[in-house]
């Protein structure tokens, strides 16, 4: 009984001290940038104390959770167009928002001969489906649709389009073989700045409306010393490299 | 008007796909709801489970499997691709295949129920009078065990309709093809146009309260079978 009344005692008093200097925070994070906020957080945590538990999912979910009271501290959306929009109906603070990351678009296959490195497989439309995120939900299948549109080959390749919900399933979509080809992030095919596996062309930037995804404050986190930090923290140079191995780009 | 064509369009999809379902179903589900009602075989317990295990399992799991198994390099997939089939993902008979699976437990369980219901005796009284077990089975079982049928039917079908992870995992979300109710649905509140998915919603709610208020106030009497 004595042991464990004494580390009882002892993580009581632990858990105070870590409490007088650090704060949790609760954040909702767009499901594709899953991996990267991973790795920001463990160095985030480890350098400051504080403790981040996030959330991911689609913006639009996480969007209609907000307005309908989840718990969260800030959104790290997909687009810019939710995070501006909370902003608008005064559930975040107003000057919070900035853009953490800029998403990169590529074509990519699981068949590692099949994308050639100038994207002209599309022109040959050697292939029965084309996966995308849905173009109405997602920025990315907005930007996918806008390649099309300037290549001049949605028309053609309308009928073979399949959307997933989110950039994640139009990867399944790919990675499954079911689609043989498809547009996806960079984020999902590369590891170590380069992409390792299957074949992929990564769209020239001006193909396209730049990816931007922004993150906010919302009003419940305004005093949390914990998202100040975050925040803070994601522009910083350590946060940037790990954003940029992951694909993104930052401002 | 208060829906719009493509609400439509998908309502009268998922209507084709349930209805496509259950009639599969009934041909699937009941020489298996017939075995398990019947068998002593040590293989009675581990068909229950398998057939039960879309009413545990998440809908993504299902899905996802599927999406693997159908697939270029997946066993079904290479053999819908040698059969000339080709590949049935992101196909409306690509989600007939896996409405079967998901709703396959709502199909089997109640009819099981019923043929065991029915019991031995009526069977073995057919047999006295020469009846073949074939004989037997659709003159004497399956008249007995309707109403299992009715209410295996009714809920398939309503399951089917009701039907989401699954859909989304395989379907592509074409439309006309693939694009069901429940996703069109997902769609509106995703793209935040929610005075359009409370319309389709609504719909929906309406149609599955009445499919359950049918099943429930329509009581066959246990004991007239």
């Amino acid at each position: 009984m004595k042991p464990i009344r004494s580390l009882c005692l002892a993580l009581t008093c632990a858990g105070t001290a870590v409490a007088a200097s650090a704060e949790e925070a609760q954040v909702a994070v767009a499901a594709n940038f899953t991996a990267p906020m991973k790795e920001i957080i463990a160095g985030f945590e480890q350098q400051t104390g504080h403790e981040v538990r996030a959330s991911y999912g689609s913006t639009g979910k996480l969007y209609a959770q907000i307005k309908n009271g989840a718990p969260f501290h800030a959104l790290l959306a997909a687009d810019q167009q939710r995070p501006q929009l909370l902003e608008d109906e005064g559930v975040a603070v107003p000057g919070s928002r900035f853009t953490y990351a800029i998403g990169t678009l590529v074509l990519w296959s699981a068949d590692p001969d099949f994308v050639d490195s100038e994207g002209e497989v599309l022109k040959r439309g050697a292939f029965e489906k084309l996966s995308l995120a849905n173009p109405k939900l997602a920025p990315y299948g907005e930007a996918s649709i806008q390649t099309l549109e300037a290549l001049g080959l949605k028309e053609a390749i309308e009928p073979k389009l399949v959307m997933g919900e989110n950039i994640a399933q139009a990867y399944q979509f790919v990675h499954t073989g079911n689609a043989k080809v498809g547009f996806v992030a960079l984020s999902q095919v590369m590891t170590g700045g380069k992409i390792t596996k299957g074949s992929g062309w990564i769209v020239p930037g001006d193909m396209h409306a730049p990816i931007r995804q922004d993150a906010v404050i919302l009003e419940s986190g305004k005093d949390n010393a914990a998202i100040n930090d975050l925040f803070a923290y994601l522009q910083s140079d350590k946060a940037h490299e790990i954003i940029h191995a992951f694909g993104y780009e930052t401002e | 008007m208060f829906l719009s064509d493509t609400d439509i369009e998908a309502i009268l999809l998922t209507l084709r796909l349930a209805a496509v379902t259950t009639v599969i179903l009934f041909f699937v589900g009941t020489p298996i709801a017939w075995w398990l009602s019947r068998t002593r075989s040590r293989w009675k317990g581990p068909v229950g489970a398998v057939v039960a295990m879309p009413l545990v399992l998440p809908p993504s799991v299902l899905g996802f499997y599927l999406l693997v198994t159908l697939g270029p390099n997946g066993p079904v997939g290479q053999l819908t691709q040698a059969l000339g089939i080709g590949l049935l993902p992101f196909t409306f008979w690509g989600l007939v295949v896996g409405s079967v699976f998901y709703s396959l437990p709502f199909m089997v369980q109640p009819v099981q129920n019923a043929f065991e219901a029915v019991g031995e005796r009526p069977l073995e009284a057919a047999a006295t009078l020469r009846a073949s077990p074939l004989d037997s089975f659709f003159t004497v079982a399956l008249p007995l065990a309707l109403p299992g049928f009715i209410t295996a039917g009714i809920l398939s079908f309503a399951h089917t309709v009701g039907e989401f992870g699954v859909v989304l995992m395989i379907g592509g979300n074409i439309p006309g093809v693939t694009r069901v109710a429940s996703v069109q649905i997902y769609d509106y509140v995703e793209a935040l146009e929610y005075g359009d998915a409370h319309r389709l919603a609504a719909v929906l709610l309406t149609f599955s309260f009445l499919v359950l208020l049918a099943l429930y106030s329509w009581r066959p009497n246990p004991k007239k079978i």
